[in-house]
Parts: C-alpha cells; structure tokens; sequence
C-alpha cells in the first residue's frame, strides 16, 4: 500500500484529521528545507507538500511567489528536490511526501526520468497545478504503474461531470481549494465547502481533503470537521518570508517558528 | 513552394485545433481546475456563436464603422524601388482605430463578453496596444477595464498607459519576474482565477489555453481574407510570399491562416533576434527554444534546462515573450511557415526605412517584418510580390526612438 493510503488509514483509526505542510524547495535557502521538513512531521504533519520552484507560478498568490523566486535565486530546482526527498527518507520512512509544482519542470526532465528518480527516492505523490485530466493522460498512467499517487485539485467551479470524472483519475486524495483564487487568499465559505466536500466524497473513496484559506487553528479546526484533511502553505511560507527578510541563516530558527504555527493547529485539529 | 509537404497537402487547416485545442502536439489547456470551468463556457459561447449569422453581423458592422475595415492593401512603390526585387505591399493595419491589428480581435471577444454578461474585463499588454484596444471596447461598452503590464514596459509605452488611463481602464503594473509581457500574463490569469464568476479575460494574442488560440486567429484572420481578395483584385494572383512579425503570433497568424492551403504561397514569421540569436539576449523561442508547458499551451518556449523560464529581450516590448502562440509551433514543424528572426539594430534601420521612402511610421514590433520583408523582396523578382503585415503604427514608440537617437523630448 502506498504511504499516502496507509496515512489516512492510520489517521482514521486514531480519528484525526490529516495536517498538510506545504513548503517550497530551498526556501529560503538551500540548507533550510530538510531539517524543516522532519520539524514539520515532529510539531504535528501528517504528510508533506514540497513544493518545485518554478518562474511562472500562476496559482499562487505574493507570499508564495516570493518563495518560488527566493528559491529560484539560489538555483534550488527538480533535480534537488528528489535527491533531498531520498536524504529525508534515511531518517523517515514514515511521512508521506508529496511534490507540488508546475508541469515544465517535469516535462524538460522527462516524465520517464522524473518517474525513475521519484521511485528511488520513495517519493509518494505528485500535484501537478497546470496539468488536468484531459492532458495528463500520459502522465498519470506511468505515475500509477510507478505506485506514485497523482492528485488532483477540484474547485468551487467544477461542476458535478468534471467532479466525477476528476474523481475517476485521482489518486491518494482529492484536493480540494476552497476558494476561487490564488493560494494564500482570505474569504473562506465554511457553508459552501462543505456542501461541495460532501458531494466530492459522495463520488469517491478517497479522502478529500481542504487547501487555501486556511490560515490558523481556527480555520483549521472549521474546514477540518467537515472534510479528512487541511493544507496549510501561506501561513507557513509568510513566517519563513519575515525570517529570510532579516537574513537569518540558521535552520534552528525557521524550525522554531514553523514548529510553533505547525503545533499550534495540530492542538486546534485534536480539540 | 518547392518543399511544400505532402501533409500539408492532406491538412484542412480550418479544422485545427481538435476538439480539445491540439495542434498536433502544442495547444491544449494546462489550468488549473478553478479556470476549465470558465474555458468550457467560453468554448461552448464561442461554438455557439462563431457561425451565428446575427453575431457576424455585428462584429462585421463593428469592423465597418468603428474599427475602419478593409484596410487597404498598399503598393509601397518608391521603396520597392529602393530595395530592388520583389513588389512590396503594405497590409495596412496601422490605419485601424487605435492604430495596430489587436483591435480585430478586442472588438470580438469584448462582444463575446457581452454575450456572457460579464461586467469587468481584464487584459495584458506588452506595448501596450493590447491594452489600448481593450481599453477602448470596455470604454464603448461600458464594461469595467483592469489591464496588466510589466513595470518594465510600463516605462517603454509610457504614451500608451496614458491613452489607456484616458479611455478609463486602470493599469495594473506587475513588478513580479521579468516585468514584461509574460509577467503581466500570470497575473491577469491570477486575476481571473479570483473573479472568474464576473470577469471575461481578453487575451492579447494567439496563445494561452483553448479556446483562446483559437478565438484570436479566427478574429483575425480578417486580415488574411481581406489580402486574399485585395491582392487577387489588384494585381489578378497571389502573393508569392507573405512576411509578419511574431510576438504571440497574432498579426501573423491572422494574415497567414487563410493562405495556409495555397501552395505557391511561402509565409515567413519573423521573432525578435534582441541583440543576436547567438548571444541568447532575444525573443526567438521557434528559433532557439523547445517545447514546453507555458501559459495553459503546450508551445516553443525559452527556457533553462531546469525547465524554468528564462528572460527575453527585444528592442520592441509587444514581441518581448518566451513563448509563441501553439498553432506557429505546428506549423514550425509541419514546414508550412519559415521562421526567421531579425535582431534590434535591423528592426531600427528598417523603421527609418520605411518611414522615409513612404511616410509611414511603423510600430517597432512591425519594423522586425520589414527587416526581413527587405532582405526577401531583394532576393526575388521584380514579376513577384510579397506582402507584410503593417500591424501597427510607430506613434507608441516615438520616445524610445528619439532616446535611442539621443533626444530628450
Ligand atoms: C503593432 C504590433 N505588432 C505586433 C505585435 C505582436 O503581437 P502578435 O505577435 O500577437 O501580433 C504587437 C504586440 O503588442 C503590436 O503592438
């Protein structure tokens, strides 16, 4: 069984909700982002989005752009990324992890190549923000004879034909954005998430779980009584932002800070 | 055309793209899932709409009576003269209402959009004539008007923010990246990601996710059938070569798309060569790049080995873009079209070329068509004729010229 399935396994029996850290690659420098992962997976993740620097980030909003680019300044790219998941994996075989980003990257790579090394470095899952169905044909079928879960994203503006046949191709969970927007935005609609939460899983076995809008404990809490799961990225990324804007380089630091937001919404999620 | 492919042979060129906007391998809609929603009702408004009597109507009176359509076929007679070979004509362009060929397709996607009852459109630009356009249709329409350009740009087309700002659009400047064209792209898709419920996006040019590829060159392929008759009626043949600049690709693909299935018509796009292809400081992502995801198409793009995108540079900021509209990097590789690329000093000679043999004054964009169109027409016959697009006109562009001459205006 794949790490991303026993996760919520695992989850349920213990009837928690599942907490996703997203991060970017080599934000804000190279050396930060392994002792932060294990420091997300201490202070309370369940399961990890690393997140693939790329020039044209067309979903994300300032804070994570700025990631993307603080990351692109000190040359962190795909290559990286699976060779610091295989580093990860020497002390965690636990956690699963997911690689987040945009396609380019992947296709210069070459989708067989890519395959092959997210196999030897036990990556679990890929998202793919500009790739949908009806272009990842290709892709999804060598990622699913690699074991390696592709998940995708539904919106408030999928319609119930697009729901199921999204629903058909995912893997691992179904991601669902709360909001018609950028990452990092405000106005989360507790009502409407949850009247499209359970129509999604209506639809599927798989968990579905919530991503943007969720900013603290409190939003947290909310969106995760009615649905498997919550991804924070904004509020992690924005507390990196105000330490790499004072020049800190000391890893400790970031861990520190990231621990304290990450804990703060594992206690609010086990209330 | 001597090499003219036997697939080209077998191509109906007006059923491209496929139903899921493929151009053979380059198109398609790589969004993310907030916008197939949107796509999917634009697609099925334009489906609806594209062979409605009723709609043609309009956009055709719309062409007539605000935008000045047929624009003229021009025999540029001293300067063809002056180069030596080949009969240059002028498909004029620049004589449109706000002065370049986006107007064409401004005009039918802010009527598509009126159809939808959107109430706020969203636009970028690089020289700003983009913006200009869709500035002036929301003015006319009274639709709500937010354009995206590059801080970089922004500075260059200064004269063009402020017609824009006169028409009432405000302009969003984008700091982000490159601060070009490709960086006011991302945020305009931003942009309609947020308010997709009330906001219709007119794009600037052939590319970003089906439909839109498809939508423009239709809008402009205008100009292609006007050249079509004006040169059949003027001189009783085809040309035997068309030439257009190539930012997106819409000017070219407009004029190209209706010559695609005449044989003996040789088409040539010409890409920003900056400061040379050779020193990688250039525009020419269908001469030096490689396929890639960008922008919700699959397309020539320049970018790193890492797959990330990489800065361009043009003397004229509407052809300032690492990618090309998918349907150029088909017919790239198809052999239909030649793609050639003329760098910045070229474009600057030809712009005082052309001004001083004919009184016209082109866009800097354009200037890129006439470099080559001037090598071309002197390697052909005086029995033959070529004719450029004039996309647009050079009044945008006086103050980076007077600064490049030195003069402070
Ligand atoms: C006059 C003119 N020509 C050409 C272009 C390039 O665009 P495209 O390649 O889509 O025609 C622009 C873009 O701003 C323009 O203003």
């Amino acid at each position: 069984m794949n790490r991303i399935a026993k996760c919520f396994e695992r989850l349920s029996k213990e009837n928690k909700k599942a907490l996703i850290s997203y991060i970017v690659l080599g934000d804000p420098m190279k050396h930060i982002t392994l002792p932060l992962m294990h420091a997300l997976v201490k202070s309370g993740s369940n399961i990890i989005e690393l997140g693939i620097p790329f020039s044209d980030p067309t979903a994300e909003g300032p804070v994570i752009q700025r990631a993307h680019e603080r990351a692109l300044e000190n040359g962190s790219n795909l290559g990286e990324a699976l060779s610091l998941v295989k580093k990860f994996r020497e002390s965690d075989t636990i956690t699963p992890i997911i690689l987040m980003g945009y396609t380019n990257p992947i296709e210069r790579m070459g989708y067989d190549k890519f395959i092959e090394l997210a196999t030897t470095s036990e990556v679990d899952g890929v998202l793919t923000v500009d790739l949908p169905p009806e272009e990842a044909v290709t892709f999804n079928d060598k990622l699913k004879s690699s074991n390696i879960e592709n998940i995708f994203l539904l919106a408030p503006t999928s319609s119930q034909l697009r729901q199921e046949k999204v629903t058909k191709m995912a893997g691992g969970f179904v991601y669902y954005v709360s909001l018609n927007g950028v990452t990092g935005a405000g106005n989360l609609e507790i009502d409407s998430v949850q009247k499209h939460v359970g129509n999604i899983q209506s639809l599927t076995k798989l968990p579905v779980c919530v991503g943007f809008g969720i900013k603290d404990g409190v939003t947290a809490r909310a969106v995760a009584d009615i649905s498997n799961g919550v991804v924070v990225g904004s509020a992690i990324v924005k507390k990196i932002a105000e330490l790499a804007e004072t020049k800190e380089i000391d890893p400790a630091v970031y861990v520190d800070a990231v621990s304290r937001i990450i804990s703060d919404i594992r206690s609010a999620l086990d209330k | 055309m001597e090499n003219f492919s036997d697939d080209c042979e077998t191509i109906n060129f007006d059923q491209m793209p496929d139903e899921n906007g493929h151009f053979g391998p380059y198109g398609g809609r790589f969004v993310s899932e907030t916008l197939v929603y949107a796509l999917d009702q634009l697609t099925s408004l334009y489906e609806r709409l594209k062979d409605d009597p009723e709609f043609q109507a309009q956009i055709d009176y719309d062409l007539a009576h605000y935008v000045g359509r047929p624009s003229p076929l021009y025999f540029a007679e001293r300067w063809t003269k002056n180069v030596g070979g080949a009969k240059i004509y002028l498909k004029r362009e620049d004589l449109n209402h706000t002065g370049a060929h986006k107007i064409n397709s401004a005009i039918g996607q802010a009527l598509l959009a009126k159809y939808t009852g959107k109430k706020r459109v969203i636009a970028e630009t690089g020289a700003g004539q983009h913006g200009v356009a869709t500035a002036t249709v929301a003015a006319r329409l009274g639709l709500e008007c937010h354009i995206f350009m590059g801080e970089e740009d922004i500075q260059r087309q200064s004269l063009n923010v402020y017609r824009m700002k006169l028409l009432g659009a405000t302009v969003i400047p984008v700091s982000s990246g490159s601060r070009t064209l490709k960086d006011a792209l991302n945020e305009a898709l931003r942009d309609w990601v947020s308010n997709v419920d009330d906001t219709f996006y007119i794009i600037g040019t052939c590319c970003g996710p089906h439909p839109y590829p498809e939508i423009v060159r239709n809008f402009q392929s205008i100009m292609g059938r006007e050249a079509r008759e004006q040169s059949l009626a003027q001189t009783g043949n085809l040309p035997d070569a068309l030439v257009a600049c190539v930012g997106g690709g819409s000017n070219a693909i407009g004029l190209f798309h209706p010559f695609l299935k005449d044989q003996s018509v040789e088409m040539y796009g010409v890409e920003a060569g900056g400061f040379g292809v050779s020193t990688g400081k250039h525009a020419a992502p269908l001469n030096d790049g490689i396929p890639g995801v960008l922008h919700g198409n699959r397309t020539y793009l320049m970018e790193d080995e890492n797959g990330q995108i990489i800065e361009t540079h043009s003397i004229s900021a509407g052809l300032d873009y690492p990618g090309v509209g998918p349907e150029h990097s088909w017919l790239k590789d198809l052999g239909r079209v030649n793609y050639v690329t003329v760098d910045d000093d070229e474009a600057m000679s030809a712009f005082y070329s052309l001004t001083q043999t004919e009184g016209i004054i082109p866009a800097l964009e354009t200037s890129h068509a006439i470099a080559y169109a001037e090598k071309l027409a002197a390697s052909m016959g005086p029995d033959q004729m070529i004719i450029i697009n004039l996309s647009g006109r050079g009044d945008k562009d006086i103050l980076t010229v007077a600064e490049i001459d030195g003069i402070s205006l």
